[in-house]
């Protein structure tokens, strides 16, 4: 059970746009939400409303700063960047996490390339989760099982959802659109279309584990300082008639530039 | 990484009662003598109290058995069965010592073979890993197996063996100081290693592809309090206890046992019996502290999410 299958009908993944994403943690919280009544066991939290809150998350927003070589740094940016950056389960063609798992509770499925863990199996003895370069894979310490990314497999093939429902409960609430799902090992899909143009790449390449899932990477930002000057925008109010035109006039310091 | 006790304990437990075990296999010890009896109860019980102790870290250990199946691709299910057969040539040797006061070597040098293949998958569950590149490194398993073989020929002659005085016991003593060397010597190459190993080839910038804009450092964890992962695999120790527990590891574990041996061959045989003992349990502390360094030093390339080294280093 815990070979991987050689090669995989689809890849199912994600698509995330580190320009797009504004770290407003929404994911996060739908991904949760979604996840602690579905797939498997609820993701508890220990000491939720205590001083030290902790719990299992599926998927979760680090926040980067970078700073270019020579960059100047005003106050806490200048021409440093910030980047806000969702990280859940890569879905990997080269899952370690897969192969080092004792029971079999770890797998790859063959249809769709999607990493699952039979909770029922699983042992709790935390390998795959060491295995993982990525940190996609956290113990639930009230179960003792493994938690992770099932990329919402409860709903992607759920036909009682509409179907603009049927995507991972994260893409679904994004309300920056910076996350896309489909199948990236179609060439002609949106997003491996969005991949080439975007020039997607991996994280950890050097690791091995070939992720499925791409990242975006942030657009090209103008320089320091250019936006001071951009010329405003002159509006032309000359064909403002009656109450407008009144308006127009008041509001112009009498100078009665626009008006007829 | 989080160095859990039962871990630490697995480690060392079953590595010196396989080592004993070994000992025992390739014959040494008159099978008709009390001790050699004694011996062989300790061997297996050192094994079985490890290899319980490993379960205890389990969320679910009464599913332990299902880890007996995935032996083609897991090095923790290796492990596990090599663990249970392993048991099977070493508890009929044992049976035969303590019941019929005999001896079969050819059961012996293939329950040998066993003892130190079940030891170099113990080490290969960690060496595999290519996220901890401390680990992951032909030493690892070196190391391992030669702690396992020091130690369990220091528990066989110092408890079990060799009266003290007598000229085998010089030479199990002798042979026991050239084991100890050589195996300082190899733990020493995975320190070089591992002193320079870091997070391998990955960094902040490959973690986050973001390296092509410019230098990355983390500014917001997701959460602001500890999660599975922070406590897990981006435990960190200040430099300075490192440092001071290093020291003190390799006091416990090869200066003290080296320098107790030696005098024990000068002094009166009781006095020397009784140094080697305190030699045989003063290395064996010196390999839980080796071990639980091996784990709380080990990087994880989960900590460069976390800040790399700038935010998980403690301050001292």
């Amino acid at each position: 059970m815990t070979q991987l299958p050689t090669t995989t009908d689809k890849k199912l993944g994600l698509v995330i746009d580190l320009d797009t994403c504004v770290g407003c943690h929404a994911c996060v919280i739908s991904c949760k939400e979604w996840n602690t009544a579905g797939y498997g066991t609820a993701l508890s939290d220990q000491d939720p409303y205590g001083a030290e809150p902790s719990g299992s998350f599926l998927n979760r927003i680090h926040t980067f700063e970078i700073v270019p070589d020579g960059g100047e740094v005003i106050g806490s940016a200048g021409e440093a960047r910030v980047v806000h950056f969702p990280k859940s389960c890569l879905h990997c063609e080269d899952a370690p996490c897969v192969t080092v798992c004792p029971t079999g509770a770890s797998y790859k499925r063959a249809a769709d390339g999607i990493v699952l863990v039979d909770e029922d199996m699983c042992i709790g003895c935390g390998l795959c989760a060491w295995s993982c370069a990525y940190g996609a894979r956290e113990m639930d310490l009230a179960e003792g099982v493994m938690k992770k990314c099932t990329l919402c497999v409860d709903r992607i093939y759920n036909e009682d959802l509409e179907e603009i429902d049927r995507v991972p409960s994260c893409v679904r609430t994004c309300p920056a659109g910076a996350r896309h799902y489909g199948d990236l090992g179609d060439p002609s899909s949106d997003v491996s279309v969005l991949v080439r143009e975007r020039g997607g790449f991996d994280l950890m390449p050097e690791q091995g584990n070939k992720p499925v899932n791409k990242y975006l990477p942030p657009r090209e930002r103008s320089a320091l300082g250019s936006a001071a000057s951009v010329p405003a925008v002159q509006e032309d109010t000359s064909d403002a008639t009656g109450l407008l035109a009144w308006i127009d006039r008041a509001l112009s310091g009498g100078s009665a530039k626009g008006a007829s | 990484m989080h160095p859990a006790l039962s871990v630490i304990a697995f480690t060392v437990l079953s590595g010196a009662g396989y080592g004993l075990a070994l000992v025992l296999a390739l014959g040494h010890g008159n099978p008709a003598h009390l001790p050699t009896k004694f011996a062989w109860v300790t061997a297996l019980v050192l094994i079985a109290v490890g290899l319980m102790s490993s379960t205890l870290h389990l969320g679910n250990p009464q599913r332990a058995w299902r880890a007996f199946s995935q032996w083609k691709t897991s090095w923790l299910s290796r492990e596990g069965c090599m663990a249970v057969a392993t048991f099977v040539p070493l508890t009929i040797l044992a049976a035969m010592s303590i019941l019929g006061d005999t001896f079969n070597l050819l059961l012996g040098y293939i329950g040998g073979i066993m003892c130190m293949i079940t030891v170099y998958c113990t080490a290969m569950i960690y060496a595999s890993l290519r996220t901890v590149p401390q680990w992951h490194t032909r030493w690892t398993p070196a190391v391992y197996l030669l702690f396992a073989l020091t130690s369990g020929t220091m528990l066989y002659f110092a408890f079990f063996g060799r009266e003290a005085g007598s000229d085998s016991n010089r030479i199990w003593v002798w042979l026991t100081l050239v084991f100890l060397v050589v195996t300082w010597a190899v733990k020493f190459m995975w320190l070089r290693h591992a002193s320079a190993a870091g997070y391998g080839a990955s960094s902040m910038e490959s973690a986050t592809g973001l390296g092509n804009l410019g230098r990355v450092r983390l500014l917001e964890r997701p959460h602001a309090m500890e999660n599975y992962l922070t406590r897990e695999m981006a435990f960190r120790i200040a430099r300075k206890h490192r440092e001071r527990l290093s020291l003190i590891g390799a006091m416990l574990g090869a200066v003290l046992p080296f320098v107790l041996l030696v005098i024990s061959l000068m002094v009166a045989p009781a006095l020397g019996g009784f140094l080697q003992v305190v030699a045989t349990i003063s290395l064996l502390a010196g390999l839980f502290v080796e071990r639980w360094l091996f784990f709380a030093t080990a990087k994880h390339a989960v900590g460069l999410y976390y800040g790399g080294e700038e935010k998980l280093v403690p301050a001292e």
